[in-house]
């Protein structure tokens, strides 16, 4: 029976600090692409539709997940939306207090079928079924990133 | 247990930089694998998704990830993984899901996205050696090639003009691939005398980092035998894999390779490899990687297989082509997608598809082997046509 | 020497350049990784570092297939069953296999080349360790040559696979000794 050796003592753990020491440079896709252009150059919002499937794509997809179809047509939709879920954040990442608090919703651009990621601002609180409509930074300002959009706030 | 098949496959580029997603390019070879054998989404049951390390992409939950663009919206998925190996564990894994008699048709997608990871996706491998008693060396991945290189060659006196000739022949072979982006017509003087990266390995003993995807439509015999008139039977599946302790390894000989070959040949009936295999894809990440590969798939005796290339024996119209494809070396090397497009070359083989990189002679039967992880990892399939 | 002429355009792929996405042609997203990580070094990795800050080489031994493990584990992972006793060994060996890099870790080259090696270490069975080879010159590497740790002095020995400098050419023929 060979021996089972412990470590007894909290005192004699031994942890080899490291890291990961790469970074990341993404591009946006051919589909990203297009939304994040769209969105820098004319302050617009755009999804892609499939009629098979009745869906718009709102961050837009170049194929249909549902049926894989390719995804030709583009459409415009929001640029107001309606809140279907929200949440504020005390707590940042790393576990400290966030100050002041972030409060992000699931919002759902008129016209779109599923849903964006973003942040609430100028508001005390919004509630699910909440209409909102998107704050664009100046178009000098935008640079092709879901930061174009300052954050919604309610309509 | 159920025979299986593959009857359909689809590649994209394979290209230094995507445009593309990730998702994207699963997409663009799965729904072309599809409708190569002329079916629909609908018509699969399970997906199995392959995809090396999740830090080249920069995602983490990779095959999540993926999922939409390979067809795993409310599916059953899977994302079996072995390194560089995953590219052949996937049939395999797509075996199981319909010998077993759970799905008939099992859509398998392969993507890498390499150009993602700055400064240099060789920078993510630095994690594949000993956090502890290795990397704070600060080594590179090539330093194992290079190991393995040098032991592989004084273990049996071969020379790099040798193991050169591998290099010549699949970036040659890979001028007929239309996924290429690195194949070219060069010479053994060329690979010698090529930029030294961490010798004895040379520039261009080394495959490149690609972007790129890969899937193939696995069917039970029946789905098989009604959509196509030449499905291209699984006959045999292996896999193995050795310790991660690579530094108390004899780096000659991949005794694991060897062990998935074995189980692959038991499976399939192949007594005589070397007279029953009639073109062969090994994984050739690196020139001499190929000739290590042959020797361990029993194609080769130890130490031999520099020989027979140099006999032309591997050639397309030799008695044993090896990498008609091109290669990892002549066609591009997105780690997982790689894999898989040797499979999808001895599909297009076997059925007599692979046009100006046809093997004369009309191959019944094919074997693809992918390899990975720590110099570690053997996996292999034996594909017959009837 | 380039022939470019494959019929590359009928798979769907779109290739971008450096140049490209250097000039803002495509929109891009960086990231920085941020991750960090504190690894537990366990009971035979833990000790290995021990001995090594006081310039020994440990080993684990199996007494069932009775092979002494460089690096040590508390796990025999042929035989399934933990490990049996701490064998010291020496710090000595043979190269296995050798190189010399000219790249760092992320791919960008050095001038001076780096040599490296996977060594049996002395006492111990089938091979041993990655480390790096130092006073020879590139071409005097070989598979079979014995070879003996350089240790950093005592006071810079930190407990870390670095407390071994680098492995020496060594004649047992003058009497070298362990540290």
């Amino acid at each position: 029976m060979g021996s089972t050796e412990h470590i007894e003592r909290v005192t004699d753990l031994r942890a080899w600090p490291g890291d990961f020491p790469v970074s990341h440079l993404y591009t946006l896709g051919i589909a990203g692409e297009r939304f994040l252009r769209e969105l820098k150059d004319s302050g617009r919002f755009m999804g892609t539709r499939c009629a098979a499937c009745e869906q718009v794509y709102v961050p837009p997809s170049m194929f249909c997940p549902r049926c894989f179809a390719a995804l030709e047509e583009w459409t415009e939709v929001g640029p107001q939306g309606v809140v279907r879920a929200v949440s504020t954040a005390h707590r940042s990442v790393s576990g400290g207090a966030l100050e002041p608090p972030d409060t992000l919703a699931l919002i759902q651009l008129d016209g779109a079928s599923s849903l964006l990621v973003h942040r609430i601002g100028e508001s005390d609180g919004v509630s699910i079924g909440a209409k909102v409509e998107p704050v664009l930074k100046d178009a000098d300002q935008r640079q092709g990133s879901i930061l174009d959009i300052r954050h919604f706030r309610p309509v | 247990m159920r025979k299986v098949a593959v009857v359909g496959a689809g590649l994209t580029r394979f290209m230094r930089r995507a445009q593309e997603t990730g998702p994207e390019l699963a997409w663009l070879a799965a729904s072309q694998a599809l409708e190569s054998c002329g079916l629909g989404l609908k018509d699969v049951d399970s997906v199995a998704i392959g995809s090396a390390p999740d830090a080249f992409d920069g995602v983490h939950m990779k095959g999540e990830y993926l999922a939409p663009g390979a067809g795993g919206w409310g599916r059953p998925v899977t994302r079996p993984y072995a390194g560089g190996g995953t590219g052949v564990l996937m049939p395999i894994h797509a075996w199981l899901h319909v010998a077993s008699g759970m799905f008939d048709v099992c859509l398998v997608v392969a993507e890498e996205k390499m150009s993602t990871c700055h400064p240099h996706p060789q920078g993510a491998f630095v994690t594949i050696f000993d956090n502890i008693l290795e990397r704070p060396l600060e080594p590179n991945l090539i330093w194992i090639f290079a190991l393995e290189m040098r032991r592989y060659m004084e273990t049996y006196g071969i020379t790099k003009e040798e193991i050169a000739l591998v290099s010549v022949k699949n970036k040659r072979n890979g001028l007929d691939h239309p996924s290429t982006h690195v194949a070219e017509e060069i010479t053994v003087k060329d690979v010698v005398e090529s930029e030294v990266m961490v010798a004895p390995v040379n520039r261009l003993d080394v495959s490149p980092v690609s972007d790129g995807a890969a899937a193939i439509v696995i069917a039970s015999e029946e789905v098989a035998r009604r959509i196509t008139d030449k499905p291209v039977w699984i006959d045999g599946i292996g896999w193995n894999l050795d310790t991660a302790y690579w530094t108390n390894r004899d780096l000659a000989y991949p005794a694991y390779v060897e062990r998935a070959a074995r189980m692959a040949y038991k499976m399939a009936g192949i007594t005589e490899p070397r007279k029953q295999i009639n073109v062969v894809e090994p994984y050739d990440p690196f020139s001499y990687k190929e000739l290590h590969h042959l020797e361990g798939l029993l194609l080769a005796d130890k130490g031999q297989a520099a020989k027979i290339t140099a006999d032309g024996v591997t050639q397309r119209n030799g008695n044993m082509p090896v990498c008609p494809s091109g290669g990892l070396l002549g066609v591009g090397n997105p780690i997982a997608a790689a894999g898989l497009m040797k499979v999808a070359e001895i599909f297009w083989q076997l059925r007599g598809e692979a046009g100006r990189r046809q093997v004369p002679g009309q191959p019944k039967v094919g074997l693809a082997q992918a390899w990975g992880d720590l110099m570690q990892v053997g996996t292999v399939v034996v594909m017959r046509v009837d | 020497m380039n022939m470019k002429e494959q019929p590359s355009g009928s798979l769907p792929g779109t290739p971008l350049s450096d140049e490209a996405v250097q000039k803002g042609n495509v929109l891009t997203l960086e990231w920085p990784s941020s991750l960090r990580y504190a690894w537990d070094t366990g009971v035979a990795v833990g000790r290995f570092l021990q001995e090594l800050k006081e310039g020994r080489i440990i080993g684990r031994r199996c007494h069932r297939c009775r092979r002494v493990l460089v690096p040590p584990r508390m796990f025999c992972e042929r035989c399934f069953r933990p490990t049996d006793s701490w064998q010291m060994v020496e710090d000595s060996g043979t190269v296995n296999t050798f190189s010399e890099s000219h790249l760092r870790w992320d791919a960008s080259r050095i001038e001076e080349p780096i040599l490296v090696a996977v060594i049996g270490i002395d006492g111990s069975s089938e091979g041993g360790l990655l480390h790096y080879l130092g006073e020879m010159k590139p071409g005097e590497m070989r598979i079979g040559m014995k070879v003996k740790a350089v240790w950093k002095p005592a006071e810079e020995r930190q407990g870390s696979i670095l407390d071994i400098r680098y492995f020496r050419p060594f004649d047992r023929s003058t009497q070298d000794r362990p540290a």
